[in-house]
């Protein structure tokens, strides 16, 4: 195998070549969820609650299903009942019965915009127009939007079955905080009892939607003799494939997803919201569905990440030396149970190597949407609150903040509170690159401010297939069951090329349906770039190994005999310079003859993913007379592990820093005092334009990742950690005021200004 | 329901159709015209994924109502290219890595289009604040902004 | 089930007519950029759909012996090419070129932004400021009336059922006279202003300020004129006294509500800010005419 130190030995891996999907995407050709049609389609729309909490006593179809062009009506009713069961088909723990609750409201509906009934017409503005003929009848019950109020004894509960897991003794009520989790190490009374100092402090978070700029959407097809077709847009065709199958009492074998180009999803789209309604649907009019969700319904229906209450305690001495940390973090599940907690808690301090050390997280429903995975979900919030702290405390020590990181950075061999201990981890060396940067030498003006936080996150591997086929004329075909949503495919056949020895245009790779590949994992976690990519290996692999074996056959030596560079088998050993190396087409012409087609695959459930971590740094400058705060300059700081397309690297640490930058400053769910969502728009839940923002200067890392064939790390999710902290130190920087809740908007920072005297 | 009859000009080809006067032309485009590279990501203006020109003029199709388009000459992302030949606006995003997911792209090629052919040397300012109305959540920007320059590099004979 | 009809007339009298005799509500179409929008949630739902943009004068510019004459539904991209224009009425070019973006521009117009009656309409203050007045034809004929006088409450005009806005006049700049205008908003772009602030000044060659008018958006169910807060300018010249009484002044006046976009602290406060910081660019330009 490839030695990962030798990275000047790799010809496509590094390199920037143009995306295979590309041309398709700039000429508007890209099919996407919403661009796929069926014959005979018709259409469907969705019946959502006003209400935030209330019982559904009746549901009228009838109005509806009377309209000329209405083909279908569903309910709850039309949808088999589900028995709770953990599921583990997405990113993030899942109940089956509360997914097939949160499609289609049953009993109760739990937030504004949960769905109670759907309909399918013959055109879109029929089905809009059935959708508003449906009747349904409520009592409203009283409803908890926050997620401390929900905590509250007297608060109303929202589910008489759900009594906190993780607390000793068993509750005998039921509650609104479904889980409590401990991660703990050494004695924290006494690591904050030999701390010099003690910050103590409660923060607060907004949630945030992914807001991916495609609407969901699918078109799905019932056939008469029970086989399904569901094409759309997803993190995971096999996820879909999964849900549906479950909650719609399908066979497996039965529904075939074909994934199609998705318009973002950042974690939002590893669960379903349409697909089995469409389904639904389809079976009970006997004709394809599509369904395309507008915007308003994509903020009240789906997402958002969790907003929460993180309570940090820090204590370290004179020097800097971290001797405790203690975090609770209390986070909105949403309607169901299954906020981010545990992740949350687990990253929290994992930058840090400190004897002494708890993060607790819990989990709370409340009337809001169930909360979806976004871009290493949980740990912006819990690092929110600890990387504020520690700047706090640095700034109160005097210390320079990157000081004080390194002297508790986090190094191979730490154990993590959350358990692993750290192997080929590069966050010094993130530091030390921050620190070198020219970005940090700008002389900064009256109210302008520098912050700096650093992140982490796991990454994940799991189980992955590919499959390699090699064409007649010697190009190839590549099929990988991962959704590409920011440059996957290129990454794939680049690494296929390399082994391979050819140019990566030659190698035509696609994202197959779940009837054209092996299972695979959804495309979350970090993980694509990773699992996939070892899977792609795997294949490319055998596939020389095949071909050498089919040269040999040629040649009539041995196997072993036969060498593979650059796109060709040599004859090596005692036969080098024998016979006319054969290339890869020479090879594939001949394959009738040595032995039929060349295909292999890959399949893999990969482990050891290497952790990531990013240490950014932004300067920013404060309005004071109106809390406009202006972002002047930005550096982001990630170990990459190694960058397999370092572009594609570039963009994920630029765009998830810049969804911190809006989560940080303006991004938040605002809700009317009946517990309706006030700002379901891109006008008023405000994500950041192009002239918000400077450049971002993306600086690449790499400390190779020994379990990866290339050295990859995932890096996705990182870079959406430590913004909101950054900005946040970056604030008190320029104005000496300490934010503790976001989003730091303008109301919210000149009311504290103001409150501060300054 | 009576529909409308409107004839326009899409991509320099004289089109007719018939829409419901309630339909916009972004649905026009993509349901009934079967030109699906204009994107949907609002249908209230924010996004600018469904960005055309109207007589030339930069637009959002999912603003304008069907009939509206009657003697106009519109212009979608399917008329960008010319055959197989890129316009420098699109080899400049693809060679920039300038799209991730892709779903905002055809609208910001269209706009940059249309700022490049207004303002040919335009400041990383000026470019920002034309194209604030097109959201992009998977870039941050930066490497769009890029392309946007090699373009207008190129489309001013400058070797990029 | 909803279902319009659409009608492009290309003369005053038809236009009038459709409004008049439309069965069931009507609504006049100029860019669309609010009207369609508020189609599309069901906010809205206009029997009767009325372009005026088929009629001529109803886009483009003239410049005539009493003003500049700006067709009710010029975009706001096309008034910002007009040189001549944007000289003259610096803030309220401008104002109206703050609206949406790029897109938004391409279709929005000063009539629909003031007949929406949004308290927030960014061009409206400018307008105010300056001293327009709007064109209005109605069965009657046309008449003329300043345009804070057209909206009533939000989302409510004083124009009759059979009445649209055919154009705008805004008076020829003479003298040291300027505007200007600013709003605050979150982002940068694509937010609906918070607060906005149109201040027009005429200037004597010492610098003291002989005429203004002060307009203030988003602080009140309709756009404001301030009178106080152009009391506090006539007669001054612009230093830290006459700023302070300008500010006061302008946060008097301030009668908001708190909501997703803003406190009523927050907007009250940024009032007073924006006037300042709109009042000290108008002097700047009328002292240097
Ligand atoms: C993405 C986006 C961003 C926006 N940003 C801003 C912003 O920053 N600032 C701001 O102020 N607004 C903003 N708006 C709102 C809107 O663009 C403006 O109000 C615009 O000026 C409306 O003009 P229009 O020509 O498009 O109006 P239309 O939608 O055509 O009409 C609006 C209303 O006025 C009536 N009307 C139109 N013309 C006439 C007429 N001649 N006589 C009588 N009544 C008439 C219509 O019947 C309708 O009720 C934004 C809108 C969008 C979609
Ligand atoms: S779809 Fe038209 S702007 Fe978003
Ligand atoms: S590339 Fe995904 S929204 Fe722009």
């Amino acid at each position: 195998m490839n030695d990962i130190s030798l990275k000047d030995a790799l010809k496509v891996v590094g390199t920037r070549p143009v995306r295979p999907d590309g041309v398709d995407k700039v000429v508007g050709r890209a099919q996407f969820g919403g661009d796929a049609t069926m014959p005979g389609m018709i259409f469907g729309a969705t019946v959502r609650s006003p209400h935030a909490h209330a019982r559904i006593k009746k549901i009228n179809t009838a109005k509806a299903e009377a309209l000329k062009g209405v083909k279908a009506v569903i309910t709850a009713a039309d949808m088999p009942e589900i028995v709770s069961e953990e599921a583990f088909v997405g990113e993030g723990p899942m109940n089956f019965r509360d997914l097939s609750n949160n499609l289609m409201a049953r009993d109760k509906v739990l937030y504004d915009g949960h769905v109670v009934a759907a309909v399918a017409a013959s055109s879109m503005s029929i089905a809009k127009a059935a959708a508003e003929l449906v009747e349904v009848e409520y009592e409203v019950l009283p409803h908890v939007i926050d997620e401390i109020e929900a905590m509250a004894d007297g608060a109303p509960v929202l589910h008489d079955d759900v009594f906190t897991a993780g607390v000793d003794p068993k509750p005998t009520k039921p509650s609104n905080v479904a889980k409590r989790v401990e991660f703990a190490k050494g004695d924290l009374a006494a690591g904050f009892a030999a701390a010099d100092k003690i910050i103590e402090r409660t923060y607060k978070t907004a949630p945030v939607h992914q807001a991916y700029i495609e609407p969901h959407a699918c078109i799905a097809a019932y056939n008469a003799d029970g086989q399904c077709t569901v094409i759309c847009s997803s993190q995971g065709q096999f996820m879909v494939r999964a849900y549906c199958a479950k909650l719609l009492g399908i066979d497996i074998s039965d529904i075939r997803v074909v994934p199609a180009e998705i318009g973002g999803g950042f974690g939002g789209k590893t669960l379903v919201y349409l697909e089995p309604l469409a389904l639904a649907l389809s079976r009970k009019a006997g004709r394809p569905v599509r369904m395309v969700m507008d915007r308003v319904d994509v903020f009240r229906g789906t997402g958002p990440t969790s907003g929460g209450t993180v309570k940090v305690k820090l204590g370290a001495k004179k020097d800097g030396t971290i001797t405790a940390a203690d975090a609770e973090i209390i986070l909105q599940a949403g309607a169901y149970p299954g906020s981010p907690m545990g992740p949350a808690a687990m990253c929290c301090w994992a930058m840090y190597d400190i004897p002494n050390a708890r993060a607790v997280g819990v989990d709370v429903v409340s009337n809001r949407p169930k909360v979806a995975a976004y871009r290493a979900p949980g740990a912006p919030i819990s690092t929110f609150g600890t990387e504020s702290a520690v700047d706090e405390m640095a700034r109160e020590l005097g210390l320079d903040p990157i000081e004080m990181r390194l002297k508790n950075a986090a190094k191979n061999g730490t154990k993590a509170l959350y358990g692993p201990t750290f192997q080929n981890i590069g966050y010094v060396e993130t530091l030390e690159a921050a620190k070198a940067h020219p970005n940090l030498q700008a002389k900064l003006g009256p109210n302008q401010g520098r912050g700096v936080a650093t992140g982490f996150w796991f990454n994940i591997g799991g189980e992955s297939s590919a499959s390699l086929a090699v064409n007649e004329d010697g190009t190839l075909v590549l099929v990988s069951g991962s959704p590409d949503i920011g440059g996957s495919r290129a990454s794939m056949a680049m690494m296929a090329a390399e082994i391979l020895g050819i140019e990566v245009e030659h190698i035509r790779p696609i994202v197959g349906d779940t009837a054209s590949v092996g299972f695979t994992f959804l495309t979350g976690g970090s993980r694509v770039t990773f699992a996939t990519g070892m899977a792609v290996c795997e294949a490319t692999n055998e596939v020389v190994k095949q071909l050498r074996g089919r040269a040999a056959k040629i040649w009539e030596i041995d196997v072993e005999a036969v060498e593979w560079r650059d796109g060709s088998a040599y004859p090596a050993g005692d036969n080098a310079g024998k016979f006319e190396p054969l290339s890869l087409a020479d090879i594939a012409a001949k394959a009738a003859r040595t032995g039929g087609p060349i295909t292999a695959k890959g399949a893999v459930n990969a482990q050891g993913a290497g952790p990531g971590f990013g240490t950014h740094v932004v300067d920013v400058e404060v309005d004071p007379e109106t809390g406009h705060v202006k972002v002047l300059r930005y550096t982001a700081v990630q170990d990459v592990g190694r960058a397999i397309h370092p572009s594609y690297v570039e963009g994920q640490i630029q765009g998830g820093t810049v969804q911190g930058i809006g989560w940080a400053l303006n991004e938040e769910y605002i809700y009317t005092k009946d517990g309706r969502l006030d700002n379901a728009s891109f006008l008023d839940y405000r994500v950041p334009v192009a002239s918000d923002l400077p450049a971002i200067d993306a600086v690449l890392v790499e400390v190779p990742n020994p379990r990866h064939p290339f050295g990859a790390k995932g890096v996705g999710e990182v870079p959406i950690v430590p913004p909101m902290a950054a900005v946040a130190n970056a604030i008190c920087a320029a104005t000496g005021v300490r934010m503790t809740s976001l989003p730091m908007s303008p109301p919210k920072l000149k009311a504290a200004i103001d409150a501060a005297g300054k | 329901m009576a529909k409308t009859h409107v004839t326009c000009t899409i991509n320099g080809e004289e089109t007719e159709f018939l829409c419901d006067p309630n339909q916009t032309v972004l649905d026009v485009l993509r349901d009934d015209l079967g030109l699906t590279g204009s994107k949907e990501g609002c249908g209230s203006g924010d996004c600018g994924a469904c960005s055309i020109t109207v007589d030339g003029r930069l637009t959002c199709s999912c603003l304008m109502l069907g009939p509206e388009a009657e003697g106009k000459s519109i212009g979608t992302i399917e008329g960008v290219a010319t055959g197989d030949h890129l316009h420098p606006v699109q080899s400049q995003f693809l060679k920039h890595a300038a799209l991730q997911c892709g779903f905002c792209t055809p609208g910001l090629i269209v706009a940059t289009k249309a700022l490049l052919e207004k303002h040919p040397n335009p400041t990383d300012e000026e470019a920002r604040y034309w194209l604030a109305g097109n959201l992009c959540r998977c870039t941050g920007y930066d490497k769009i902004l890029a392309a946007v320059h090699a373009a207008a590099a190129e489309m001013r004979g400058e070797s990029a | 089930m909803y279902s319009p009809t659409y009608a492009a007339p290309t003369t005053v009298d038809e236009a009038v007519g459709l409004l008049a005799n439309a069965s069931g509500s009507a609504r006049v179409l100029s860019g669309g950029t609010d009207l369609i929008i508020q189609m599309r949630s069901g906010r809205l739902r206009p029997q009767t759909i009325v372009d005026i943009k088929n009629i001529a004068g109803t886009i483009g510019i003239r410049e005539e012996a009493d003003g500049w004459h700006v067709g009710a539904a010029t975009p706001g991209a096309e008034i910002g090419e007009n040189a001549g224009l944007c000289a003259a009425w610096p803030g309220v070019t401008e104002a109206v070129q703050l609206i949406g973006s790029t897109q938004v521009q391409g279709r929005a117009s000063f009539a629909g932004n003031l007949c929406n009656a949004s308290p927030a309409g960014d061009s409206v203050p400018g307008l105010v400021a300056a001293g327009a007045k709007a064109v209005i034809a109605g069965k009657n004929g046309k008449r003329t009336i300043p345009v804070e006088q057209v909206p009533v409450s939000p989302g409510r005009t004083s124009l009759a059922a059979d009445e649209f806005i055919y154009e705008f006049i805004i008076p020829k700049s003479s003298g040291k006279t300027a505007d200007a205008y600013l709003r605050f908003i979150p982002r940068t772009e694509m937010d609906i202003a918070v607060v906005g602030c149109g201040v027009c000044v005429t200037l004597d060659n010492n610098g003291v300020c002989t005429a203004a008018k002060v307009s203030l958006g988003a602080v009140a169910p309709t756009v404001l004129v301030v009178d106080a807060a152009a009391k506090a300018l006539i007669g001054n010249k612009l230093d830290d006294a006459t700023l302070a009484k300008l500010d006061a002044a302008a946060q008097a006046a301030c009668n908001p509500i708190s909501d997703k976009r803003g406190t009523i602290e927050f907007r009250t406060k940024v009032a007073g800010v924006l006037a300042r910081r709109t009042a000290a660019i108008a002097f700047s330009r009328a002292a240097a005419r």
